[in-house]
């Protein structure tokens, strides 16, 4: 800048520069803002109209409030109309996807803390092959598998039941359990195993006295991932499974796509509500976890 | 016998990993492959018949159809992804006041399922009582909003949702790599007299290479694997026309009972997924050799 600038201009171009900047951020606010709405507009669209009665959906539009909270149709989206044979209503598939997610992420879990345990700690010629060999599980296209599979479930006699889903879910869990212990149990430093095993201590006690204990952030991290997917999965719930052994993201499609009556939009995104509660629950309690799983491990569709 | 299984305890526990993988993944991909060269219709047959398989997929009407919409969708999804993820990377980045709030906002569609997002979507689309109504009762009283039943039109609502979904994703790689940059960098350009604008278009998205690499490998492996959102937002109608390879794949194989043709798509598709992933995997792996 030249000195022959006087202050007064100066603080003239101080004062533009000022203005600049407001303009500026009030334009990058309503950029966001605009943004926000993008996506939270699906979700206020759900939750209206599953308030709403069917007359009301025809009469009003898509953003209008219900002029009276109507929980009806949540009460039919879980617990149907009560009339019997062809009642179809989320609550039993919900309580099938509990019990599919539960024991696949406990058992994928697991599996993955050993194996990521071995491949750190107790390294062997050729061991990041091993790593690599399982790594690659993570990006295979399902498809690929999807016919031998459905004939190997039915080989064991466990197709078309819960049993089925956890085996397939925790088989194919395992790439992505086994890559997030890794790289955890990577930057955990050397000395303190040698330590301990120079005091005497076992692989197991290694494990469970000194890992387990500093484990919690990655527990947390992958068990968060694991229910996430299997609880949104749908391939293999549709694939390996119908009728009264469906999981939820199933039994939902289902209930939507049904032609049988007329469509109740109420019903349909109370439906829709109640298969997304579970995981967006965890995601505003855990939103960290949830972050780091995604941004180490997404590579699944 | 102790001792083997005391010295080998490592080894002895990582077994069941390696051997589920074995048997569940390359074992199941190279019996697909196999059957990709038979004639096998409802069950697997085992003498091999050559390309045939291939042969018919290329020349199949839908498949082509499949292969067309997946291009289409993986164009548009990958660069909107990643327009909408830099931009709201970048803006968030202007310490702005409830960002924690708005990453949320931007990043929760992500916890839901494709199915959860179809549904959604579908009923935001429909075309007498969705958007268009809204339109039209705001004033606009010609609006036609059909895409979802329109022939020509419904691979773009497959779009707008998948991308509603996912962005927030991009997002949030791209914010965490823009955090990663020392503020020196940034402090510097602009004693030399770089504007905000300059910082960014030069220096700092150039910087973000990486990011671009990794969004790139995601993306494009999501929409080669997108099956949910298209069984619930159309079911690859109206007719065929939104039809994208996993749909085709599992529609020849449980509905059509085409077993070598539907495992002949499938190895389309682990090929397609492999050609991104390989040299993913590789750079991955030689990065973290170097360092």
């Amino acid at each position: 800048m030249s000195a022959n600038i006087s202050a007064s201009s100066y603080k003239q171009l101080e004062q533009k520069s000022k203005v600049t900047n407001m303009l500026l951020r009030w334009f990058l606010y309503s950029v966001l803002i605009l943004f926000a709405s993008y996506f939270i507009f699906p979700l206020y669209v759900m939750i209206v109209t599953s308030l709403k009665t069917m007359p009301e959906i025809r009469q009003g539009n898509l953003i209008t409030w219900p002029s009276q909270l109507n929980f009806k149709p949540w009460a039919v989206a879980w617990g149907g109309r009560g009339y019997g044979a062809g009642d179809t209503f989320l609550r039993p598939y919900f309580w099938n996807s509990i019990k599919m997610v539960v024991p696949a992420v406990v058992a994928s879990t697991f599996i993955g803390a050993m194996t990521g345990y071995v491949l750190t700690k107790w390294r062997f010629k050729g061991d990041s092959w091993i790593f690599l060999f399982l790594l690659f599980g993570c990006f295979i296209p399902f498809q690929a598998i999807l016919l031998p599979m459905a004939r190997t479930l039915g080989a064991l006699g466990i197709s078309n039941s819960i049993l089925g889903l956890v085996v397939v879910h925790t088989v194919y869990g395992i790439p992505f359990t086994t890559l997030f212990f890794r790289n955890y149990y990577v930057s955990i430093p050397n000395e303190l195993i040698k330590a301990a095993r120079i005091d005497g201590a076992g692989f197991f006690k290694i494990f469970f006295k000194i890992l387990l204990p500093i484990s919690a952030p990655i527990i947390v991290v992958t068990v968060i991932w694991q229910f996430t997917q299997i609880w949104n999965d749908f391939l293999f719930g549709s694939t390996f499974s119908f009728g009264k052994a469906a999981p939820i993201q199933v039994a939902l499609n289902n209930m939507v796509l049904s032609s049988t009556s007329v469509k109740e939009y109420n019903v349909d995104m109370a439906s829709a509500i109640i298969a997304g509660i579970p995981t967006l629950i965890v995601y505003v309690l855990a939103g960290k976890y949830f972050i780091r799983g995604l941004t180490s491990g997404a590579v699944k569709g | 016998m102790f001792k083997w299984l005391e010295k080998n305890l490592p080894k002895v526990v990582l077994a069941p990993a390696v051997g589920l993988i074995s048997w569940f993944v390359y074992g199941f991909i190279l019996w697909t492959c196999y059957i990709s060269f038979t004639n096998s219709k409802i069950l697997p047959k085992y003498e091999l018949w050559g390309t045939g398989q291939y042969v018919k997929l290329w020349a199949s009407r839908k498949w082509l159809i499949a292969v067309d919409n997946l291009l289409i969708f993986t164009v548009l999804f990958l660069v909107i992804c990643i327009v909408i993820g830099i931009v709201l990377a970048i803006f968030l980045d202007q310490k702005i006041r409830a960002e924690g709030v708005l990453r949320t906002i931007y990043l929760y569609p992500m916890a839901l399922s494709f199915i959860v997002t179809g549904t959604a979507w579908k009923w935001i689309l429909n075309p007498s009582l969705g958007i268009q109504k809204l339109f039209i009762d705001m004033g606009f009283e010609n609006f036609t909003f059909d895409w979802l039943v329109n022939r020509e039109m419904a691979i773009y609502t497959i779009v707008i949702a998948g991308v509603w979904q996912s962005a927030g994703f991009v997002m949030a790689l791209f914010l965490a790599g823009l955090r990663s940059i020392e503020d020196e960098i940034v402090k510097a350009a602009k004693i030399d007299g770089a504007n905000l604008f300059t910082v960014y278009w030069k220096i700092l998205i150039p910087m973000m290479r990486p990011v671009f690499f990794t969004s790139f490998v995601i993306l494009v492996h999501i929409s080669i694997k997108s099956y949910d959102l298209v069984v619930a937002l159309t079911q690859g109608g109206p007719g065929i026309s939104t039809t994208m390879p996993a749909l085709y794949m599992t529609q020849t194989a449980f509905h059509k009972s085409q077993v070598g043709l539907s495992a002949a798509s499938a190895m389309m598709m682990f090929m397609a997924v492999a050609a991104v992933i390989i040299p993913y995997l590789y750079s991955e792996l030689r990065r973290e050799n170097v360092s």
